[in-house]
């Protein structure tokens, strides 16, 4: 190494760094919070400056954004995309809907009463739906979340 | 040239008799005397007879079914209202049958008007109304195997689907 620098750090620290830095999002959306996810990537609020990057597949992908209301008849096609996931992956769930059912609570024949019934949630943001800034908190909570995983516990 | 309500109401009943019922009429306001009044069809069997003959005849050409939509009476009766209009007439007409839960069959109008297949679809599903002679009756929204027609007054959330806790 001709002008090499060296950088001295814990393998965790490296590690997770790299995650929290390239959090690539699974490309989908369920309703209108797709809306405001979208909104969310494009310019005006740029999510890929905190590196994530819509993928056209679950196996390229390491978070899932719930961004709307989950029927039962998406229930088990989301649990699937879920498990051709490759580890780690994390779920933020995005809205009302995702998080509880919403307003569909009582009423909601064909409405899963939150996602948290099929697939573990790493972050709920609130909202309906959430305006981007409220998802990219969200996306910034589940960094910090990142940032202090270990190795060696789960 | 279009023609008023009455006129074809008049028309139906020399054309059909008995078959059809009364006239009902929504004078709330013009729109609503426009689009909300409909006419009883008294045997449902003629319903599709009716239909064509309102599609075909010269006067009235009513070429486009703008609504099919379904409704539970609460007294275990289930009635589906046609809404029709005509494109070179200009005029509007409405069409309703009513038949009992426990023998909840209509004759489909898939044959008569084709934007009838969806609607009639959506009827089946929501309401389980079988339309008897649709090509293709399935479920349009829900998955094909959940219990029940959910917008049925008597239906109830069942507690499981696959798996899944469905109440709150």
């Amino acid at each position: 190494m001709e002008s090499g620098n060296v950088l001295i750090t814990g393998i965790e620290t490296l590690f997770n760094w790299a995650r929290l830095s390239s959090l690539w999002q699974m490309g989908f959306g369920l309703a209108c919070c797709a809306i405001e996810m979208m909104a969310a990537s494009a310019s005006h609020f740029d999510m890929m400056r905190f590196g994530v990057i819509p993928r056209p597949s679950p196996r390229q992908s390491d978070i899932m954004i719930i961004s709307g209301t989950v029927t039962l008849k998406m229930a088990s096609r989301v649990k699937i995309l879920y498990e051709q996931m490759p580890d780690p992956k994390y779920i933020i769930s995005m809205g009302s809907c995702s998080n509880c059912g919403g307003p569909y609570w009582e009423h909601g024949y064909h409405v899963l009463k939150g996602v948290d019934r099929v697939i573990p949630v790493d972050v709920y943001v609130p909202g309906c739906p959430p305006r981007p800034e409220a998802l990219l908190e969200g996306l910034m909570k589940l960094q910090e979340k990142v940032r202090t995983q270990s190795l060696s516990r789960a | 040239m279009s023609m008023d309500q009455q006129a074809i109401q008049t028309r139906l009943q020399t054309a059909f008799g008995d078959q059809i019922g009364e006239w009902h009429e929504m004078k709330t306001s013009a729109y609503a005397t426009k689009y909300g009044s409909y006419l009883d069809v008294k045997n449902v069997d003629y319903l599709r007879d009716i239909c064509l003959f309102l599609r075909d005849e010269a006067d009235l050409k009513f070429d486009n079914l703008m609504l099919l939509s379904t409704v539970d009476n609460g007294d275990k009766t289930l009635s589906a209202t046609y809404h029709m209009e005509s494109t070179t007439h200009r005029h509007v007409f409405a069409l309703k049958v009513t038949v009992s839960v426990d023998h909840a069959r209509v004759p489909s109008v898939t044959g008569v008007w084709t934007s009838a297949n969806w609607h009639e679809r959506e009827g089946w599903d929501m309401m389980g109304i079988e339309f008897v002679g649709h090509p293709d009756l399935r479920r349009i929204l829900l998955d094909e195997d959940y219990p029940g027609h959910p917008l049925r007054k008597d239906f109830k959330v069942p507690d499981f689907y696959h798996g899944m806790k469905v109440p709150y």
